[in-house]
């Protein structure tokens, strides 16, 4: 196999794994309001991902350095071509990474409320707009010979794209309801498994359309079959919920978005970014790609790295592999500090300048 | 205005800023590995809660470290996508061996540390702090290494034809003599850092008679680290000063302003006179070291910005190859001297904290408290000096700062970027310096909250 199939191959991997990992994250932050009634369900939400969602993340940032060091064409044109939409990503990252860790860092409702509803918009923002910008990799955006992108922020929100965001942002919510009737007990489990199972339905038909639309506009026969597996996944989630088992409904939304994302990169193939103002500016595996050289180094480093990388992260899975009850979380444990006990013996506490 | 210098800007104000926070990062998570570590082997609680206390502010200041650098990598693509065009056959891969090797590496076993207290084993739960320590140095060892090929380029070939620069050699790449000296120059400065940091917090809580063993303890980790760092700091600055003078000359010249080449070059304090050093009133000048600086020997010659750059003219053509004379001038200086005023203040330290003392005094208090900004202060003006002075070029020798930029994003969209960020990261500065003072004040936690109590562990303790 040619290495810029392998890089190919490789990106969307690394793709899949952040939908499936981060959509999860994405998920339970949007529904952190909609399921956590009060302020210990909640803590419950976000300890669920908490020693998984910074590590998910890095899925993000790995696909991101590896499109810039395999296919810096690709890279340079998808950045600077999405940039307001990248923007508003940036910023959903950015709140949502502060806001996991600062929340509980004040004993205030007010504080928390605040910090409740910014990780429910960020975890919203990347969610849809990951949706619109594959949606338009896969359209065609508007490139000139050189590969700029000559679009500007209107041309990346068409009905189709919009459709995207929309499965992207529902897509995530089911799995992430599906991951807290998972990783939860008690009432949130149950709360989590209704609402997954209406969600699931609202996946199977908003998902199924947009499959349709890019299948029969942007699509190739080939891609059909992932396509239908995207849908059976699906289908398969709404009757694993409403059965109640969880674990099989996790392994469905996670096929359901590895489906999805490898229809688009195969509707893709042997594109990256397509042109849609005319086929012979197309940015593809070819002339976006890295040297050779690059490309072998990179596939040493990945080949020994990834499976490193998939054994410990699978370990810290493994580790927190319980479910979380409301008996988890701690009252408001006060851990103030060491009241004034002066100098243990033998110091000398020296003052006066 | 253009856009690129909108992109400049926001180029400096988002790395600086994110380096506000990295240094410390790097610093305190060995520091914070190295208390555990005394307590698994002690078991004396104390250490336990160093480590939760120190481990506390370490995650805060990671929390926004992280979020900030999720910026850098993209944005080279959205603002520099000529630069990333250009370089990306080279530049690409230590980011994205950053990311497998360094990222998660970092981020899953902290994941693990912050949430694994009562589910590891002791020993299993130390090495969580390690790795995520060790994950910091790598992370720094490439970003670091991707940085020096912009100062000197190294493994490459230029292919005409589709008009980049290609790798030649990782191993050339991984290995630049620039690398090598900036690694450990960026991080004896990071562990001057935490040193100060630790050390002003300690002088504080000493100074209220708070928890006096435990931050007396701290302070004498954070006077060794302080002193032993400054001093690897020197150490590694005076090489990479050399290496800087025989890689970029114009960067030397420009760092005292010497516009004509002098044999032996005297080192001016400071000047009083025009910016851009042309006109000198008046300076305080210490014969012979700049030759020192730039070449290792007193009686060295030193090359003038007017001799640089006529020879810059006949090798790149015409144009300016000179950086911005007051800022790397001053910049230079400032960095060198907040760095030496950190070194006096730790060796002020070491001897107040001598033979067990608890250093209490007004003076040292308040030196010590103003003394948490003089690492920050010098390493932002060191990246400031390192960057500015390489400028015009974006990539030494071979690709301008006015060509790296994205000709298609607009003044409007690099304008609304520049200023989402700099309004969020300004929030984000208030929100982050009230909850780390908040922290502080609290002090760390009594050993009886981190004690078992009716047979329950003090589960997530670290959670959020």
């Amino acid at each position: 196999m040619h290495l810029t199939t392998v890089w190919f191959v490789l990106i969307a991997v690394l793709w899949t794994g952040y939908f499936i990992l981060d959509g999860f994250d994405f998920g339970v932050g949007m529904l952190l309001m909609v399921l956590g009634r009060d302020n210990t369900d909640r803590r419950l939400c976000i300890n669920a991902i908490g020693p998984v969602w910074d590590g998910n993340e890095v899925w993000l940032l790995v696909a991101g350095g590896a499109t810039f060091a395999a296919f810096p064409e690709w890279y340079a044109s998808m950045f600077s071509g999405f940039y307001l939409a990248l923007l508003l990503i940036l910023v959903g990252l950015i709140v949502r990474a502060v806001a996991f860790e600062y929340r509980g860092k004040v004993d205030s409702d007010q504080w928390r409320a605040r910090w409740d509803v910014a990780i429910g918009v960020s975890s919203f923002l990347p969610s849809f707009l990951w949706g619109v910008a594959f949606t338009n990799v896969v359209r065609g955006v508007p490139l000139n010979a050189a590969h700029h992108f000559t679009g500007n922020l209107l041309t990346l929100l068409n009905p189709l794209s919009l459709l995207g965001g929309i499965v992207t942002t529902v897509a995530f919510a089911l799995h992430g309801a599906v991951f807290l009737a998972l990783k939860t007990d008690g009432d949130l489990r149950h709360r989590a498994r209704r609402l997954a199972s209406q969600l699931a339905m609202v996946a199977v038909a908003g998902g199924g359309l947009y499959l349709v639309i890019v299948q029969a506009e942007h699509g190739r026969p080939a891609a059909d079959v992932l396509a239908a597996g995207a849908a059976l996944a699906l289908v398969g989630a709404v009757f694993a919920t409403l059965s109640g088992r969880e674990g099989w409904a996790f392994l469905a939304t996670a096929a359901a978005l590895a489906f999805v994302v490898s229809t688009l990169f195969a509707d893709l193939w042997p594109n990256v970014m397509p042109s849609s103002t005319s086929a012979a500016d197309s940015l593809n595996v070819h002339n976006a790609s890295s040297s050779p050289y690059t490309l072998g180094v990179m596939t040493w480093v990945a080949g020994f790295a990834t499976p490193v990388v998939l054994v410990y992260q699978g370990f810290t899975y493994w580790v927190f592999r319980k479910r979380l009850t409301r008996a988890d979380i701690p009252g408001d444990v006060r851990t103030g500090g060491v009241p004034t006990g002066g100098a243990p013996s033998g110091i000398t506490v020296t003052s006066g300048s | 205005m253009n856009a690129l210098d909108v992109a400049r800007w926001q180029f400096a104000v988002t790395t600086v800023y994110h380096f506000i926070f990295v240094p410390l990062t790097i610093g305190l998570s060995l520091l914070v590995a190295g208390m555990q570590t005394a307590w698994v082997r002690t078991d004396k609680p104390i250490y336990l809660r160093m480590t939760k206390f120190w481990g506390k502010l370490f995650l805060i200041n990671f929390a926004i470290g992280v979020a900030t650098g999720i910026v850098q990598e993209f944005q080279f693509g959205m603002n520099w996508s000529s630069y990333s065009r250009f370089v990306g056959d080279i530049f690409g891969a230590p980011l994205a061996m950053e990311g497998l090797l360094a990222f998660f590496l970092e981020s899953t076993f902290l994941g693990l540390w912050i949430f694994g207290w009562d589910k590891l084993p002791k020993r299993v739960h130390l090495a969580t702090i390690w790795l995520a320590s060790i994950g910091t140095m790598i992370s720094a060892y490439f970003i670091l290494a991707a940085n020096s090929w912009m100062q000197h380029p190294v493994g490459y070939k230029i292919d005409h034809a589709k008009n980049r620069a290609e790798l030649t050699s990782i191993w050339k790449l991984m290995t630049n003599s620039t690398a090598l000296v900036t690694f450990p120059h960026v991080i004896f400065g990071a562990f001057i850092t935490a040193g100060a940091f630790i050390l002003g917090v300690s002088a504080w809580h000493i100074s209220r008679k708070r928890d006096v063993e435990l931050y007396r303890k701290s302070m004498r980790i954070a006077l060794v680290t302080t002193f032993v760092a400054a001093i690897g700091v020197m150490v590694s600055g005076h090489i990479q000063g050399q290496v800087m003078t025989r890689q970029q000359p114009m960067k030397m010249a420009a760092a005292e302003a010497l516009y004509h080449t002098e044999k032996p070059a005297s080192f001016s304090l400071f000047t009083i006179g025009s910016l851009n050093g042309k006109k000198e009133i008046y300076s305080l000048r210490v014969p012979g070291v700049l030759s020192f600086l730039a070449t290792g020997s007193f009686n060295g010659k030193v090359e003038g910005i007017n001799e640089i750059q006529s020879d810059y003219a006949q090798m790149y053509g015409p144009g300016s190859y000179t950086p911005d004379i007051p800022v790397t001038y001053w910049t230079f200086r400032l960095m060198m001297g907040f760095g030496f005023l950190a070194a006096f203040l730790s060796i002020a330290g070491l001897w107040l904290s001598r033979k067990r003392r608890a250093p209490a005094g007004r003076w040292f208090v308040r030196a010590a408290l103003w003394g948490i900004s003089l690492p920050y202060l010098a390493n932002t003006a060191g990246w400031l000096f390192t960057e500015m002075g390489r400028q015009p070029w974006t990539v030494f020798g071979l690709m301008q700062t006015k060509n790296a930029v994205s000709p298609t994003v607009g003044l409007a969209s690099v304008i609304t970027s520049f200023a989402v960020f700099t309004l969020l990261y300004g929030v984000l500065a208030f929100v982050n310096v009230r909850l780390i003072l908040q922290t502080v004040r609290k002090g760390a936690p009594s050993e009886e909250s981190l004690t078992p109590t009716d047979g329950v562990a003090p589960a997530l303790a670290f959670s959020y």
